[in-house]
């Protein structure tokens, strides 16, 4: 479904991306694995069209889409809910999920999208009037990942969800984000918390310094030695 | 008592020039962090445009929306070819490039207007009401209405509609607005229209006062600035209540204290309120959460 091919990028001068190859399958749970600085977030980057790729190709349901600007790729049906939440602190609940469904052309199904997000997470629903800066951490995660589903995506893209948050509110987002995938929504999802996040994924890549070294089934992955060396702690 | 509400409609009156002005730069600032120093200049570009279409014979209200036509034009001429080529630069090199833009502006004006001083009538010019004693102008009521009504319907969009959540959540965070589809060059394009066509009102309706001339524009454009800084850059209803504080405060103190100090007097009760509370009278410091 949104593939990269030998994708290259660069912050100025540095080599951020050496050539990253990558699948996401419709319907599946993606992970990407890396420390700081390797190169997560600038993957998220490239797909969402915020940072181009020097070269490489990024290609959505069989076209390019590479060149596309950041609204344009929302549009298309990709859709981030970006690293540290992000959600605009000065206006309500209801105005975050709001922004969500800018692109979103079928006005009248809108309301039906509200309903969603707020099964999903129903403390958004009580606290809509609420200015969203005044949330806690975990409902502000709650909210970027609602507003990214306002957007109706058809792959989410979720930086690092579980940063920052305890415990108890990172197993209740991902059993949601394994819910909202079990609805039809594809999830590429960047973590550094490998555990929950290879414990929901089908297929996960390890990204180190701007190269894929690791990637195969989540079960496997999680059995790999040098990934539980590095990411899981070891034993 | 008759004096005192004389000198709060005069304060309103030009106060209310001050809160349109304010608005349009508080809006470019809000939305792009850019903080447009030609905004006066290219208001007066706008009056001279009303005042030769005036002067052509055309009945006033074409000549007003003339100036407006023109400066939507201008706007968006302005943000597409000298702020959106240098968006990559930093904000001081774009800030440094409207400073740049009052020259362009009022050495074109000198160029194609000359250095005159031209009288221009009031939008109204029907006969004072006197209310009790109270000699009230009808261009004035007519000012402090438009401008309420102007900021009535800014607000109105601002606060209620799709576009205005978008300008919201663009200022308070443009890369994510990008991420969440909002065109963001969109949005700036359409800031830099509204707050030009802003001082144009602002021009058009001051000129009465102080004639057409290239300089008209610093007095309302110095005090508009401080409208927005008193009021707090960071909110859109702050600039409306400075600007409309500070025609009033101007007005009395210049009645009952001192003609001569008044300038001293105003500016000094500002910056004493500035140090109680730098970030303006509205403007917000919310604490981030993790």
């Amino acid at each position: 479904m949104l593939n990269l091919e030998g994708v290259h990028a660069y912050y100025g001068y540095i080599h951020a991306l050496k050539g990253v190859s990558l699948k996401v399958e419709e319907g599946s749970i993606v992970t990407l694995l890396g420390a700081n600085g390797a190169g997560k977030t600038t993957i998220l980057k490239v797909i969402s069209g915020v940072l181009k790729a020097s070269s490489g190709s990024v290609t959505f349901l069989d076209h390019d889409i590479s060149k596309l600007a950041p609204e344009k790729v929302v549009s298309e049906g990709i859709v981030q809910a970006p690293e540290g939440r992000q959600i605009f602190p000065e206006l309500t609940v209801i105005e975050n999920l709001q922004v969500g469904a800018y692109t979103r052309r079928d006005k009248k199904n809108i309301k039906s999208s509200y309903q969603i997000v707020f099964d999903y997470f129903p403390i958004l629903k009580e606290r809509q009037d609420q200015l969203a800066g005044t949330l806690s951490g975990g409902e502000q995660q709650m909210l970027a990942i609602g507003r990214a589903l306002m957007a109706k995506p058809k792959v989410l893209l979720l930086d690092e969800p579980s940063l920052g948050l305890a415990p108890l509110i990172v197993k209740d987002i991902f059993k949601i984000i394994q819910e909202i995938n079990a609805q039809g929504t594809t999830v590429f999802l960047v973590e550094q918390n490998a555990n929950q996040a290879l414990a929901i994924s089908d297929y996960a890549y390890v990204l180190e310094t701007g190269k894929i070294t690791v990637e195969g089934k989540a079960s496997e992955i999680k059995e790999d030695p040098k990934v539980l060396q590095a990411y899981l702690g070891g034993h | 008592m008759v004096a005192f509400l004389q000198n709060i409609i005069a304060g309103l009156e030009t106060g209310s020039l001050y809160a349109l002005a304010a608005l349009g730069l508080v809006l470019i600032f809000r939305t792009s962090g850019v903080i447009n120093f030609a905004q006066g200049e290219m208001a007066m570009f706008s009056s001279f445009i009303a005042l030769t279409l005036f002067q052509h014979n055309m009945p006033y209200p074409v000549a007003f929306i003339g100036a407006i036509l023109f400066a939507v034009a201008l706007g968006y001429i302005v943000e597409r070819v000298f702020i959106r080529p240098a968006s990559k630069a930093n904000l001081v090199s774009k800030m440094i490039i409207t400073l740049g833009l009052i020259m362009i502006f009022s050495g074109l004006a000198t160029a194609i207007f000359g250095t005159d001083s031209y009288f221009f009538r009031k939008a109204i010019t029907a006969d004072n009401l006197n209310a009790g004693g109270v000699i009230i102008q009808p261009n004035a009521l007519f000012i402090i209405a438009i401008t309420l009504l102007i900021m009535g319907i800014l607000f109105y969009i601002i606060k209620k509609t799709m576009v205005g959540i978008a300008i919201r959540a663009t200022a308070q965070n443009e890369k994510t607005a990008k991420l969440m589809g909002i065109s963001v060059s969109k949005i700036y394009s359409m800031s830099w229209i509204i707050a030009t066509v802003l001082g144009a009102i602002a021009g058009v309706l001051i000129a009465p006062t102080t004639n057409i001339s290239t300089a008209m524009m610093m007095d309302v454009h110095l005090k508009s600035f401080i409208a927005a800084v008193l009021g707090g850059f960071g909110s859109f209803i702050g600039p409306v209540f400075g600007g409309f504080s500070i025609g009033v405060f101007d007005n009395l103190v210049g009645y009952y204290i001192s003609l001569k100090w008044k300038t001293v007097i105003v500016y000094g009760l500002l910056i004493l309120i500035l140090i109680f509370k730098p970030t303006g009278l509205f403007g917000k410091s919310y604490r981030k959460k993790v």
